[in-house]
């Protein structure tokens, strides 16, 4: 299984979980049916248009019904946005495989899950709602609850429990450690250079490569960059995570994530910036350290608040051998990779794991805000926007991909702040696609429909999809695809002494051939030719040896031949001695040895020989004798019915035209 | 030549000849050939050669190959040929075989130097040199010298094969020039034997298979015509044009860029505009016809910028220029669109496909033509229509299909579309064009799109700096444009409503992470003040933006351009009354202690000298604040500026007290005869203006100045001391002092500022002192001297002798200095 993200999407349907009770989304009016049926009012809520259910908020789960994951051997993480379901499918399915992932990989997603589960656990709600669930009822919801998919599926958020136990099945890996699967395929993670110990899998058998390929980047930020060149010679690339906002160029949204922070701080308003607590974040805090100061905002506070902050914060600092060349370089010096740590020193940055406790104490406006969740539903983030969202002076800065800025701002409205969206999404876009493509030369590439076409709002933009030769094969949701290539071969060992055995034949320049006669050994998907077993040795006694009824029937091998046969030769090698003597059986035994000594001191030769082209080969015919010599490229058959000498002679005079070894 | 030199030239010589004494510097040998070529020119070259022995015995040393380093044998060749120029000269060095030896083919030509590039070109400088007079050319055949330069066309090292070109085609004109005296372009059949076996082989290469060839043979012809345009050139032209005919047939057609060269060459040739050469035209049409369009469009626009040329070629050249643009527009437009110049021509030569062919051609030919038709658009020959619709609109669409909000319909757009997205050549390009595009007159539905499509720019986040920058360019030019035509007056109402948006974006702007977006904008902001700062529309947007505090606060910018960029904007808008309000300001007496802050502060040269054309602007148009207290300003800033260790700034404030005399001496020195004319600020007398002066000490800076170390200052103070003496020259009013003790005590200090002791301040002059100071200082000698270039002193011949014979042997690591 490739990567188990998880769809966050779906709480967009819910209502924000506040830290502090809110009266406005409690006094939330309850929803009804046009015809005043008012059984669905205590599960939905409105807002501003809008309909909410009024519960906790559920996730998407990846597809079950497709495939039983209890029978998935092997799933292989690539960066750690995509592994939030895998307490999902380790802890309900049965699962009993192991799950490959880098350090990093694994340690900053158990950050994202163990604040994802605080959130949500910080915050409980009594009231579970599945009433609107019922897919009559579901019908008669306003969109977009009437379009959710597969609602029954949704789940609650995991516990931490299910956490641990999910992440103790990790195999860790690096990058560049060959795996064995079952002596079947051997797995690599290569650097994608999106996140830290972010990975592309190259799968390999000895004939054949598969890379996916998921969640890169090829642009200058704190990880190790991309390895491409161990990409080359694929026969299939899969491809997925690529930007979701291809018109964003990274760097421009940087320029408009500071531009607009600030001109709001010198306004004297507050910025707020839902973000994940890893990731872009980083190199956002890296922007602002060189910023501050040009733009005169060096007194503002800026602070980070989640649950996991201070370990984000200092697990960043740790992982050395997963940054880019620059980082890495610093840890030499020493010098910590990330200038946060100055920020923190300085006290221009703070963390706090909660607005509850220290934060309120040290609280100065106006100020800057990171916190989660970005789909605004839950943490922190939900007072911040409570707070803020009625002065027109705070701005609310949209910095992650992953939720659409509008549906999160929905259950907010009316609201006064400013909000831009500036995502800043630094995985591959089309052009850089293209350029990686031509670089790697897969042989095929896969990926999801969506990259192979422009999309639906920007239809004319030919240039936001993937474009390849051949062109890509496409997937869509729950379609079974036939990956474009045969496994012709496996590879067999040869044992030392048999190998030392062989006797090679040079048949042409440079190449050279060896019979084997061996025993083929396969166990484990791995295949050994082993030496034959002596010949029985004849019994020594009169007893009779049962082993030797097992070894295998060990004839003295026919020799193999090579070459082809030339048509024109053979036919004059005919005419001269190709004709047998035929006599009567009714001579003599003596009388018949006696004349084939003297006729083969001077042979006959055919004379009535036809040749005829086919479409394979030739046919050549002894009308006479009425036998065929039919040659074609792999083989020849000489039919002559009645006559074995003849066939045997004939075939005699055939192999003389080819090698034997 | 100098006795002196004379002297040393015989060591020099011998130096040279020694190949133990090896020359270091190449430059040293440059400076002797130029040094000796001004020789020759003044005075006979025999007789230098007569009375300086040692030259003919230093060009005769050159035998063997060993005796003599590449360097000094190439120097020789050279120097030889100055010498050979003049014809008498010429038969002294034949008579003593010397020319033989160094330019025969058992000379140099047949020793192993013969493989280094330097031997080879010195072989061809003299030749060139030399080859001035018939017994040169006589010489030259009879050498076989022209066979040799042959094949240096061919040569590897390409300065070589080119001048072997330059040599082949003097050669030519030389032996035309002698050939056709008294006789009117003869036919080919009776040129010279030199100039026949020229053109014949010319003639050849043109018909050979090897590319190379024939861009010699071409450059050679484009040299030809560009320099001859004597008679026989047409007859030259009518001879080879077949041949040149030739190469169109081929496939592909070989050396197309010489090609062009020289067809342009000889339709820019005077011989052929006077005549109705219809055969020429026609070719010049067939090449345009046969090349692609990316070799034919320097072809097009070098026809286009001709005087004289048939209307018919003009056309099918500028249908040419513009079909990438008119393949643009029809792979983009929806409907056919209104018949325009762009869809006549265009298009019957080239598909859409050609354009599309790949990423690089396609971006190339774009770049090309925006390029070309930019060049084209200002000159006064331009093309008639012009087409200003459709290019504009062509431009528009470019710029959308950079920025990804062009909406093709066809696929062919779409690939445009892909090839173009976020292409910043094609955005410079296509802005710097739609830039030039102001100056004519459009339709206000375009301009209204020109505006629309600046406006994505400059807000979009993902314009680089340098697409910014010039997306500020094409906007003040449009805003410029659209402010003063008069066809256009209708669309002045749009322009508030333009800036109204504008501002927010270069709100964003000033705060951009990006230092050279800031500065840009800075710059942009400068200009809209200059220009709009007294329209009441763009002031109230301006005040109402936060734009003016954002200017303040950008003075303190980590980045020193920026912060300039800040001084000179925030002059600008305190000139128009358009500053920050003051409870924005830390404190609220003006901008002036400010800027003296940043004068006497910053640690950067550039905020600095922005800080004085600031001030000097403002003393010059009178700003409120500097009127307050005009004396107390100056004195303030030239004391700060006298500090200062950049040059640039102190001759800024040299140009300050500059301005401030000129007000205050207007006309001072018509004071007997100015006394009834009604003056606005009626200037003091001069006794007490000369007083003032010695206050403010503006004339202890100037004189200070005067031996500034920097020469710019130095010439600027003398300017600025020759300016007051000249005012106050007439004036009549002052006594001599004679040699009262102030004068005294002044001479002394500027004889101890002179000795560079900066210490110690004038004491109060009395105004007489500083007069007769002023008069007796030898200002024009001094400037006089100042004008000379520093090397002035080192420059001479004699000092060039001294210097070459001081380094040799020396062996120096100036390698790098050498070209």
């Amino acid at each position: 299984m490739l990567d188990c993200g998880l769809d966050m999407t779906s709480t967009l349907n819910f209502l924000p979980l506040p830290l502090v009770q809110s009266p406005r989304l409690s006094n939330l009016p309850g929803w009804s049916l046009k015809d005043g049926n008012a059984f669905l009012d205590k599960e939905l809520k409105e807002c501003s248009g809008h309909v909410f259910v009024d519960s906790v908020p559920e996730f998407c789960l990846p597809e079950t019904e497709l495939i039983d994951l209890s029978t998935v051997d092997v799933v292989l993480i690539s960066n750690y946005h995509c592994m939030m379901a895998l307490p999902y499918i380790t802890e309900r399915t049965g699962f009993t495989g192991t799950v490959y992932a880098t350090e990093p990989t694994v340690q900053i997603g158990r950050l994202l899950m163990e604040e994802l589960v605080s959130f949500i656990e910080r915050v409980p709600k009594a009231q579970s709602a599945s009433l609107w669930k019922n897919k009559d009822t579901q019908r008669l919801l306003p969109p977009p609850l009437k379009d959710a998919v597969e609602v029954s599926t949704w789940r609650r958020c995991y516990t931490m429990q299910e956490v641990n136990s999910a992440l103790s099945k990790v195999q860790l890996v690096g990058y560049s450690q060959k795996t064995e699967l079952f002596g079947a395929v051997q797995v690599t993670p290569l650097s994608s250079g999106y996140a830290l110990g972010s990975s592309n899998w190259i799968i390999q058998s000895h004939y054949e490569k598969v890379s996916y390929v998921s969640g890169s980047s090829l642009l200058t930020t704190h990880p190790q960059p991309m390895d491409q060149a161990s990409l080359k010679n694929s026969d299939v690339l899969v491809l997925t995570g690529l930007t979701q906002i291809p018109t964003a160029n990274p760097d421009g949204m940087v320029g408009e994530f500071c531009s607009n922070l600030a001109l709001t701080v010198r306004n004297g308003g507050n910025v707020l910036v839902p973000c994940y607590p890893s990731g872009v974040i980083y190199d956002l805090l890296e922007c602002l350290y060189q910023y501050i100061d040009s733009a005169g905002l060096a007194s503002v506070p800026f602070y980070f608040i989640s649950p996991v902050a201070n370990s984000s914060l200092e697990f960043s600092q740790i992982f050395a051998e997963w940054l880019c060349h620059n980082k890495q370089s610093k840890v030499y010096l020493p010098e910590p990779p990330f200038p946060h740590a100055e920020l923190i020193q300085t006290n221009k940055l703070k963390h706090y794991p909660s607005i509850h406790g220290d934060f309120s104490n040290d609280f100065r406006q106006p100020c800057v805000v990171f916190t989660g969740h970005p789909s605004l539903r839950f943490g922190d983030v939900v007072h911040f926007m409570e707070l803020w969202g009625k002065s027109s002076l705070n701005t609310v800065i949209f910095t992650e991909p992953d939720f659409s800025y509008l549906e999160a701002l929905a259950p907010y409205q009316p609201l006064a702040m400013k909000c831009i969206y500036c995502p800043i999404d630094t995985r591959l876009n089309f052009m850089q696609v293209s350029k990686l493509l031509k670089e790697v030369q897969p042989l095929h590439v896969v990926c999801p429909e969506q990259y192979t076409q422009p999309p639906p709002a920007q239809s004319h933009r030919m240039d936001l999809m993937i474009d390849c030769q051949p062109p890509a094969m496409a997937y869509r949701r729950a379609e079974v695809l036939a990956l474009p290539f045969k496994r012709r071969y496996e590879k067999i060992e040869i044992m030392p002494e048999l190998a030392d055995s062989l006797v090679p034949m040079e048949i042409k320049p440079g190449i050279s051939l060896a019979t084997v006669s061996a025993v083929l050994h396969t166990k484990d998907n791995k295949h050994v030719l082993q030496p034959p077993p002596r010949p029985a040795q004849p019994p020594s006694s009169k007893k009779r040896k049962r082993v030797s009824e097992d070894v295998p029937d060990c004839k003295v091998p026919k020799p193999l031949l090579s070459g082809s046969i030339p048509v024109d030769q053979l036919v004059q090698t005919l005419e001269k001695v190709g004709r047998p003597v035929s006599f009567p059986f009714s001579q003599p035994l003596l009388f018949r040895v006696a004349t084939l000594f003297s006729l083969s001191l001077e042979q006959h030769g055919f004379s009535d020989i036809k040749v005829e082209d086919t479409a394979k080969g030739h046919i050549v015919l002894l009308q006479e004798a009425e036998t065929l010599i039919q040659i074609e490229e792999d083989s020849t058959h000489i039919i002559c019915d009645n006559d074995e000498m003849l066939r045997v002679r004939l075939r005699d005079l055939v192999l003389k035209f080819l090698q034997k070894f | 030549m100098d006795p002196e030199c004379s002297q040393l030239l015989p060591a020099l010589c011998a130096v040279l000849a020694d190949p133990r004494q090896p020359v270091v510097d190449d430059t040293c040998l440059e400076k002797l050939l130029d040094w000796f070529k001004t020789l020759t020119e003044a005075e006979s070259g025999l007789q230098l050669l007569q009375e300086n022995a040692c030259l003919v015995e230093l060009l005769s040393h050159v035998r063997r190959p060993q005796d003599v380093s590449p360097r000094v044998l190439s120097f020789s060749m050279r120097l030889t040929g100055i010498f050979a120029t003049q014809e008498d000269c010429f038969q002294y060095l034949q008579q003593g075989e010397l020319l033989l030896r160094l330019f025969g083919e058992a000379g140099p030509l047949s020793w192993a130097a013969w493989n280094i590039p330097t031997v080879r070109s010195g072989w061809i400088q003299g030749m060139h040199t030399l080859a001035q007079h018939p017994s040169a050319l006589c010489f030259l055949s009879d050498s076989g010298a022209v066979d040799t330069i042959f094949s240096l066309q061919e040569d590897p090292s390409l300065f070589v094969a080119s001048a072997a070109n330059q040599l082949l085609v003097h050669v030519l004109a030389l032996s035309m020039q002698d050939g056709t005296v008294g006789s009117h372009s003869p036919q080919g059949g009776a040129w010279p034997t030199c100039a026949q076996k020229i053109v014949g082989h010319v003639e050849e290469s043109l018909r050979s298979p090897a590319a190379s060839q024939v861009t010699q043979a071409l450059n050679v012809l484009t040299t030809t015509f560009s320099r001859c345009h004597s008679p026989w050139t047409e007859v030259l032209w009518g001879q080879l044009s077949p041949a040149v005919a030739g190469l169109l047939e081929r496939e592909p057609i070989p050396a197309t860029h010489s090609l062009v060269d020289l067809v342009l060459s000889v339709a820019r040739s005077p011989v052929f505009s006077s005549m109705d050469h219809r055969s020429l035209w026609k070719m010049v049409g067939q090449t345009l016809g046969h090349l692609s369009p990316v070799q034919a469009g320097p072809l097009a626009l070098g026809i286009l910028k001709l005087q004289h040329c048939p209307q018919q070629l003009k056309t099918q050249a500028f249908g040419v220029l513009l079909q990438p643009l008119a393949c643009v527009l029809k792979a983009t437009v929806e409907a056919p669109g209104p018949p325009g110049l762009l869809d006549g021509t265009a298009g019957s030569s080239m598909s859409v496909d050609t354009l599309l062919s790949s990423k690089s051609a396609c971006v190339g030919l774009l770049c090309q033509t925006l390029a070309h038709l930019e060049e084209l658009q200002p000159l006064p020959q331009h093309p008639l229509p012009w087409p200003q619709g459709p290019l504009l609109g062509a431009s528009v669409t470019l710029l959308q299909l950079c920025g990804g909000s062009a909406t093709p319909s066809s696929s062919a757009g779409g690939r445009l579309c892909v090839m173009l997205a976020g292409c910043v050549r094609v955005q410079r390009a296509a802005l710097d064009f739609l830039g030039t595009l102001s100056q004519g007159t459009s339709p206000q539905e375009l301009v209204s799109q020109v505006f629309a499509v600046l406006l994505e720019y400059l807000e979009s986040p993902d314009s680089s700096p340098t697409v910014l920058k010039k997306a500020f360019q094409a906007t003040l030019q449009w805003l410029l444009s659209s402010s003063k035509a008069p066809g256009c007056s209708e669309l002045s109402p749009h322009i508030p409503l333009f800036f109204a948006e504008l501002f927010p974006a270069l709100r964003k702007r000033l705060c951009s992470p990006s230092w050279e977006v800031r500065d840009s904008t800075l710059e942009f902001l400068t200009h809209l003040s200059r220009h709009w700062g007294g329209q009441a529309d763009f002031r109230q947007a301006l005040l109402a933006s936060e734009l003016p505090v954002l200017v303040q606060q950008l003075l303190q910018d980590p980045e020193s351009y920026v912060r300039a960029s800040a001084v000179t904007a925030m002059g600008q808008l305190s000139s128009r009354r358009l500053q920050a309000r003051p409870e924005h300001l830390e404190a609220q007496q003006g901008p002036v202690p400010e800027l003296l802050h940043i004068l006497s502060s910053d640690s950067e040269g550039f905020p600095r000298r922005a800080v004085v054309q600031v001030f000097t602007e403002w003393l010059r148009d009178g700003h409120a604040d500097v009127a307050r207290d005009t004396k107390l300003f100056v004195t303030t800033v030239l004391q700060v500026v006298s500090q200062d260790l950049d040059w640039e700034v102190r001759v800024q404030g040299l140009e300050l007290a500059q301005v401030f005399l000129a007000q205050n001496l207007g006309c001072a020195g018509h004071c007997p005869y100015a006394m009834g004319l009604p003056e606005p600020a009626p200037p003091s007398p001069l006794p007490e203006l000369l007083r003032t002066l010695g206050q403010l000490r503006l004339l202890e800076f100037a004189f200070r100045a005067l031996f500034d170390c920097d020469r710019p200052v130095a010439q600027k103070a003398c300017d600025l001391l020759l300016f007051l003496r000249d005012k106050t020259a007439p004036c009549g009013g002052l006594q001599e002092p004679g040699g009262s003790p102030n004068l005294a005590a002044v001479e002394a200090s500027l004889q101890r500022w002179q000795a560079g002791e900066q210490g110690r301040p004038l004491e109060d002059p009395e105004p007489e002192a500083m007069l007769a100071i002023l008069r007796s200082v030898d200002l024009e000698g001094l400037r006089s001297r100042l004008a000379e270039s520093s090397d002035h002193v080192e420059k001479s011949p004699l000092s060039l002798l001294q210097d070459m014979l001081a380094t040799v042997g020396v062996p120096e690591d100036n390698e790098a200095d050498c070209y």
